[in-house]
């Protein structure tokens, strides 16, 4: 039974295609008796929670349809970002990775339901809570860890660190609170002018919700009609602030005031994928932006130097991690619907902590960047210049 | 047959300064096969933005009455009514927003020029231009680039007072992955911004607003549609044996006007426009120092922390500075905000008589 189920996930994984029906008949013809790929539900549907609206008449649909492939994709997704995030809290410890690192465990869902309903040719931009964005839109595991160690197998070549990973489409990684609003704004701006049909997802926090600058990005985003989806990830936390001490208004979706709002329950990819295709569509109609407020949570402190248990309970913690963690929930709702088997999952995070495994050894391993590497990057295509070291007789070589 | 031509020049810029009544005319003189046009400041800067944008469609101009009241002080006017407003886009009062708008943008391929009312306002979007902008290509190790030009006056006017007359050279030449020029004349104007538009990385462009209406004479190949200075490059304005004069934007005028005083009486002054603030061309200072063994500085700017500190330290730690006979000489705006009654911000910012006295004191005369 076990070497069966086996065989049929290697089936299946090798089998798979772009089109779930017909991955059923390949899996069907070579499969035995017992327990054949046939008994395993290729879609089902899902009653999804119903977005509170702001200035819209219709929201989200109710129902979302989740293939096989689709779970298996974003559970992989999940369970991925999870085991990296879960890996760096270890690295840090260890000292190994060092300054800051702002993990992003409990909040899931939202990176990989917002990428479910984008397209790869969209532009995503946040703050700096970035390493599942930075997985999403395409940098491997190894890339990321190796970045945030310092290696020069990093993104960044080492040196941008956490928060500065940069990716085709992907703008960082924004150290500054607030501040990658507005350039998302103009990432938006870009998409308009060059009449792409492109939109500019733009993340920030509950936090920086409150920053001015994001008012004005409102009004510009607005009054231009800029393809832009403004997402406030609500994780009820702003450092060691819970929203109620931070905000005179907790409520995010609405504060776009003239831009159209929607509250996404922000623990279920599907609810999240639902509506980023919701919002995605009413942008590229050329109706101008619209404003997501995502409820999430994250099980870590706002960074590793931050226990996060002096501003909340552990009980608190606790019962989001039971009752609404992203990965079960998908996990669950697959079984239960048999979309998936338990081994197969099994066997997803086996393979999963595999690759995990093999990129922090490589990210312990990897080499630091060289010396010759300091002055380097400083600008764009520009020929080689000579930069000032720490004293007169210092002239380093800084090349672009 | 040169005497002739020179003798007919002088003729002819006497005959013109009669004639020009308003600040922004241009003349057109031939003289044999020579055009001599005289351009305003104002008029360079127009003239090269509307040039960068016709020859690149990715060039877009943001910023407060850009468009459709032509510019502030009129530098973009009649850009909005040429290119639209695709291209030339009038923004609210929101610096900061604005600025990172243009730096977004510019991260996604187009090459905004941001233009800021003065620099004074800049300060509530510098963390955009610093962070946003300047750190980004080092940070993502050149995978991101930001091809942005943050222009706009900078430094004293008149009767502004103290919050709309502050000099921003000495804080955006302190941050390694921006560039930062200071044009002068008409020909820096040009020559400056056409670089700074065609640059792959942000440029800060330090404009003046007490030069916007003042001509200069641009020669042919100055006003050719290819014409740019590279940044980076300071310019010897007039030769000189006895002292180095140093200086950037409005008071290299001030430092030619010290000169020809002095030239009366045998004191031959070499003048140094730097154009560029970062990077510093040290080189063509040190050159001249070796050569005439004394160094003024002189800006408009606060003297703490500013342009001519930083010269001074350079040249200590290089070689000129054994060819110095004298300490290296700042003179620099007072010390103090900017005042509004006009005979207090006259003595506010260095006058001619200022660079004369400093230019004797050095030569111990």
């Amino acid at each position: 039974m076990q070497n069966m189920l086996t065989f049929i996930s290697n089936v299946l994984r090798g089998g798979a295609s772009k089109n779930g029906a017909q991955t059923v008949s390949e899996g069907a013809r070579l499969v035995g008796s017992t327990r054949s790929f046939a008994d395993f539900s290729p879609q089902a549907s899902f009653d999804i929670k119903k977005c509170e609206l702001h200035r819209l008449d219709q929201g989200p649909p109710t129902q979302a349809l989740l293939t096989r492939e689709q779970g298996l994709k974003y559970y992989r997704t999940m369970q991925t970002m999870r085991r990296m995030e879960l890996k760096a809290d270890q690295l840090y410890k260890q000292k190994i990775i060092r300054g800051f690192c702002h993990l992003y465990d409990g909040q899931e869902a939202c990176a990989v339901g917002i990428e479910a309903g984008i397209n790869p040719s969209d532009h995503l931009i946040t703050a700096y809570r970035a390493h599942g964005y930075t997985y999403t839109r395409g940098v491997s595991v190894k890339e990321i860890l190796a970045e945030l160690t310092g290696r020069r197998g990093g993104v960044a070549k080492g040196k941008g660190g956490s928060m500065h990973m940069y990716a085709k489409h992907f703008y960082g990684g924004n150290g500054i609170v607030g501040a990658q609003v507005p350039l998302g704004a103009g990432l938006a701006l870009a998409c308009q002018y060059k009449g792409n049909n492109e939109v500019c997802v733009t993340l920030y926090g509950d936090g920086a919700a409150n920053q001015g600058q994001i008012f004005e990005s409102f009004n510009m985003a607005a009054l231009w009609k800029l393809p832009c989806i403004f997402i406030c990830e609500n994780n009820k936390y702003g450092m060691g602030t819970s929203v109620e001490r931070a905000s005179a208004s907790t409520d995010y979706f609405k504060r776009g005031d003239f831009i159209p709002g929607l509250k996404v329950d922000g623990m279920d990819v599907l609810t999240v994928r639902e509506a980023t295709k919701f919002a995605a569509d009413y942008c590229r109609s050329g109706k101008g932006p619209i404003l997501m407020e995502l409820e999430t949570y994250r099980y870590h402190g706002h960074s590793m130097s931050d226990p996060g248990v002096s501003y909340r309970t552990r009980e608190e913690i606790q019962e989001v991690r039971s009752k609404s963690d992203p990965i079960s929930m998908l996990k669950d709702r697959m079984i239960s619907n048999n979309m998936a088997s338990l081994e197969e999952i099994k066997e997803i995070d086996v393979e999963i902590r595999k690759e995990i495994e093999e990129a922090a050894q490589f990210a312990t391993s990897d080499p630091e960047p060289p010396l010759e590497e300091l002055c380097n990057h400083i600008f764009y295509n520009e020929p080689p210049m000579e930069v000032r070291g720490t004293n007169p007789w210092s002239k380093l070589k800084s090349i672009s | 047959m040169s005497s002739l031509f020179s003798s007919l020049k002088m003729m002819t810029k006497g005959a013109m300064r009669c004639v020009l009544i308003t600040n922004h005319l241009k003349f057109f003189e031939t003289i044999g096969n020579f055009q001599l046009l005289q351009v305003t400041v104002r008029d360079a800067l127009n003239q090269a933005m509307d040039e960068e944008l016709e020859r690149d469609e990715r060039v877009f101009l943001l910023g407060e009455e850009v468009a459709q009241y032509d510019g502030a002080y009129k530098v973009s006017r009649g850009l909005w009514k040429k290119y639209g407003d695709k291209r030339i886009i009038d923004t609210p009062i929101s610096e900061m927003g604005f600025a990172g708008i243009a730096v977004g943008a510019a991260m996604a391929g187009l090459r905004p020029i941001c233009e800021f009312m003065t620099f004074n306002f800049s300060m509530q979007a510098i963390d955009q231009v610093i962070n946003s902008a300047a750190k980004t290509c080092y940070m993502s190790a050149g995978l991101q680039a930001v091809p942005i030009v943050f222009r706009g006056p900078n430094g004293a006017s008149a009767g502004v007072a103290a919050q709309h007359s502050q000099c921003f050279a000495a804080w955006y030449g302190h941050c390694p992955g921006l560039k930062v020029v200071s044009p002068w004349n008409s020909e820096d104007a040009r020559g400056l911004l056409k670089s700074a538009i065609r640059d792959d990385n942000p440029v800060v462009v330090l404009e003046n607003e007490l030069m916007y209406g003042v001509a200069f004479e641009v020669s042919e190949q100055g006003l050719s549609k290819d014409f740019t200075i590279p940044i980076g490059k300071a310019k010897v304005e007039r030769p000189g044996n006895h002292v180095t004069l140093v200086s950037h934007s409005r008071m290299v005028g001030h430092c030619l006007d010290a000169a020809a005083v002095l030239a009366k009486e045998g004191i031959e002054c070499e003048v140094i426009n730097l154009r560029t603030i970062r990077p510093l061309d040290v080189e063509t200072i040190e050159a001249s120092v070796v050569k005439t063994n004394h160094l003024i500085t002189v800006e408009g700017g606060w003297p703490q922390f500013g342009v001519g500190a930083e010269i001074c330290a350079r040249i200590m730690e290089g070689p000129a500075f054994n060819y110095l006979d004298a300490p290296v000489i700042r003179v620099t705006g007072v010390d103090i905000p900017m005042p509004y009654a006009k005979i207090l911000e006259d003595n506010s910012t260095p006058q001619i008589k200022d660079i004369i006295f400093s230019v004797k004191k050095t030569l111990n005369m």
